[in-house]
């Protein structure tokens, strides 16, 4: 017979090896030898796992998981001019890519015109290139948007590129409630971690609230909010504060449109979430569980939801751009791949695995073939998704997840102790608390605590950079060309009428959306769009803490 | 006995890109080696920037640009030095910046070009060897 060890065995063995305190994953929590049954023995498996697809959702959101379908391969992809980027989606969609995801460039991000002065070396560099509808069109030419969910990573003018987005389909003969997509619109975590945001906190919260509104009565199955911890964790928080910090975002989204006067179950389900996938493998797969059981606990019992739909969290995940090296960057192959299994293995309803040339410039079509690829391997060959939630009753696996529920719950005490996520945000708290654990993360690895393969133990003797991607310089001009010649040919009459009664509606407690809907229709960029908000609205700046 | 001057540094994010780990890491990587720093925050206009070095007359001046729009930025920033002739300051760029795009840097004065992965030592190191005055 096996004989059965407890923990007093394990305190003396770990003692005799000399390895006491030596384990940390990222989030610094203290990882033991061994995990025995004592470990979760208050765990009951109804009230804390549930069934698949069940209260708390612990073990998945749906009962099937990947045996219905796998999970959606969407790629985040845009650079240049909207005609590239709609090149770069057919190539991908031709290599089996099932969602669509955009990446804008950083003057749409932040509202400006491509012709602005602050839009100098920007243009096409780190997204596409969307000034006006126009652009838009060229971007979804010929995709077809009642077959494809598209994904908008846009904040600070979310509700401009969603009109936009309404209006493309609209000319496509498509009626906004068969379009199905998310725009990020997730302001808080902007101001935490991400910085593209425009507007004050409290105004952006009313754009918010009004995209919520909106498209629970015209366009059911948009996802109106992506609630992002993947710009939290890029900006170097632990796993603990991406799951905490996120979560507590939600929470505050919520408190916001249930003020507004919505009903939580007409909203709620068309929340979803976006986390990252970094290198602790086990970390990331108990974070993702832990975010499903909290927010149904929290969602039932501090908002009174009575859906289940709306207790059940939905995730994207990207791996870790920042754990990717420049240095051998071929490695990052394998880094993404485990990445990408520890999110498959955590239930994440969709997935982008990151290029290997990342750490040196924007993908290539070889590299983000390879990264589709790692996906269609881990579905296909690798069988980890033929069974729901394989790890529930692994007793590190349930131990880690119930600790980072606590380490959470202990986050959110203290951001509610300072008022709540905004008046957090105006004393700093997060930014000062990433801003630390970046550092730490730092000094680990360049004091060896940490060991990066090729960075900072095993180095190359030489190093060869693959080929990289370069953006052309002409797509400024091309860009400003495109600008300017839909000025010329748009009625600028109707577009005047459309901004100034924008501009009236923006003083008045109505919804903005069917505003922002007409000018758009009629052609005014975002950069204009934006500059009429601004004038009510005001602008952000932050304190430059580090 | 004299007492060794502090080197003062400007950390700056010039442009639209928001991603600031990397300056904020080298920010205080650089005040814990004995360093004064001062971190602009991000969004600088090449003004901007032109105004904090005239009114803080730092010995280096360290962008951080991971966007891809260092080849115009940087170019903007080195002309309103000249046209200010300021020329007794280290003005190094890092981030993102591909092996082609060094040259063309140099050549306008800039130095540096450290990539992910640098660690801090490897900064304070080069800026102290890289003073110009």
């Amino acid at each position: 017979m096996t004989e059965i060890k407890t923990s007093k065995d394990q305190k003396k063995n770990d003692k005799e090896n000399g390895k006491e305190n030596s384990f940390k994953n990222l989030s610094n929590i203290e990882i033991k030898r061994i995990y025995y049954p004592e470990a979760i023995e208050n765990l009951d498996y109804s009230k804390d796992l549930g069934e698949p697809g069940q209260y708390p959702f612990t073990r998945g959101a749906y009962d099937n998981m990947y045996r219905g379908r796998f999970w959606t391969m969407r790629q985040f992809a845009g650079f240049g001019t909207a005609k590239q980027t709609n090149e770069r989606f057919k190539f991908l969609i031709d290599h089996g890519q099932t969602g669509l995801s955009v990446a804008f460039h950083f003057p749409t991000l932040y509202g400006y015109e491509s012709t602005d002065e602050k839009a100098l070396g920007e243009i096409g560099k780190c997204g596409v290139a969307i000034d006006t509808l126009k652009d838009m069109e060229t971007l979804f030419d010929g995709i077809d948007l009642s077959k494809i969910s598209t994904s908008m990573t846009i904040n600070g003018p979310a509700s401009i590129l969603l009109a936009m987005y309404i209006v493309v389909g609209e000319k496509q003969g498509i009626s906004p409630e068969r379009l199905r997509g998310t725009i990020q619109n997730d302001i808080l975590k902007e101001y935490i971690a991400q910085k593209s945001w425009i507007f004050p906190p409290e105004p952006s919260m009313r754009l918010i609230v009004d995209t919520i509104e909106y498209c629970t009565k015209n366009v059911p199955q948009w996802y109106t909010i992506s609630i992002s911890g993947y710009h939290i964790r890029e900006a170097g928080s632990t796993a603990i504060q991406e799951l905490a910090f996120t979560l507590a975002d939600g929470f505050a989204y919520v408190e916001a449109a249930l003020e507004r006067g919505l009903n939580i179950d007409d909203f709620a389900h068309r929340l979803s979430f976006f986390f990252n996938s970094h290198n602790n493998f086990f970390e990331e797969i108990a974070k993702y569980r832990a975010a499903r059981r909290i927010w149904a606990r929290k969602m039932k019992d501090k908002y009174g939801a009575k859906k289940l739909e709306s207790m059940r969290l939905r995730f994207h995940t990207q791996t870790a751009g920042v754990s990717l090296t420049a240095q051998e960057s071929e490695n990052n192959i394998v880094r993404v791949t485990l990445q990408a299994l520890a999110a498959v293995l955590g239930g994440t309803q969709s997935l982008h695995t990151n290029s290997f040339d990342e750490a040196l410039c924007l993908p290539t079509e070889k590299s983000v073939r390879i990264a589709l690829r790692t996906q269609q391997i881990i579905a296909n060959e690798s069988g980890v998704s033929d069974t729901v939630d394989p790890l529930a009753g692994s007793y590190y696996i349930e131990w880690l997840t119930n600790k980072m529920e606590e380490e959470a719950e202990n986050y959110f005490q203290k951001i509610e102790d300072l008022g709540g996520v905004i008046p957090a945000i105006k004393k700093n708290f997060f930014q000062k608390e990433i801003a630390k654990a970046s550092y730490q993360y730092q000094k680990e690895i360049e004091n060896k605590d940490r060991i990066i393969v090729a960075v900072n133990e095993y180095q190359p003797i030489s190093c060869r950079n693959p080929e990289i991607l370069k953006i052309d310089e002409k797509v400024s001009v091309d860009q400003i060309n495109n600008l300017n010649k839909v000025k010329e040919e748009r009625n600028n009459e109707a577009v005047k009428i459309a901004l100034n009664k924008l501009r009236d509606a923006t003083r008045e407690k109505v919804n903005l959306m069917p505003y922002i809907i007409s000018a758009v229709r009629e052609y005014a960029s975002i950069g204009e769009i934006v500059k009429e908000l601004k004038e009510i609205f005001g602008i952000y700046i932050e304190d430059s803490i580090f | 006995m004299s007492k060794e001057k502090r080197i003062k540094v400007i950390v700056a994010k010039p442009g639209l890109d928001g991603h600031d780990r990397g300056a904020k890491v080298i920010s205080r990587g650089l005040r814990d080696a004995g360093m004064e720093v001062i971190y602009t925050g991000i969004q600088q206009t090449p003004d901007d920037i032109l105004n904090s070095i005239i009114q803080e007359d730092p010995d280096a001046v360290l962008l951080s640009i991971l966007s891809g729009a260092h080849n115009a930025l940087c170019s903007k920033i080195m002309e309103k030095l000249e046209e200010n002739k300021i020329d007794d300051i280290l003005i190094a760029v890092g981030g993102i910046i591909p092996e082609e795009d060094k040259e063309f840097l140099q050549k306008k004065g800039l130095k540096g070009f450290y990539g992910p992965g640098t660690e801090i030592k490897t900064i304070v190191e080069f800026v102290k060897n890289n003073l110009k005055r």
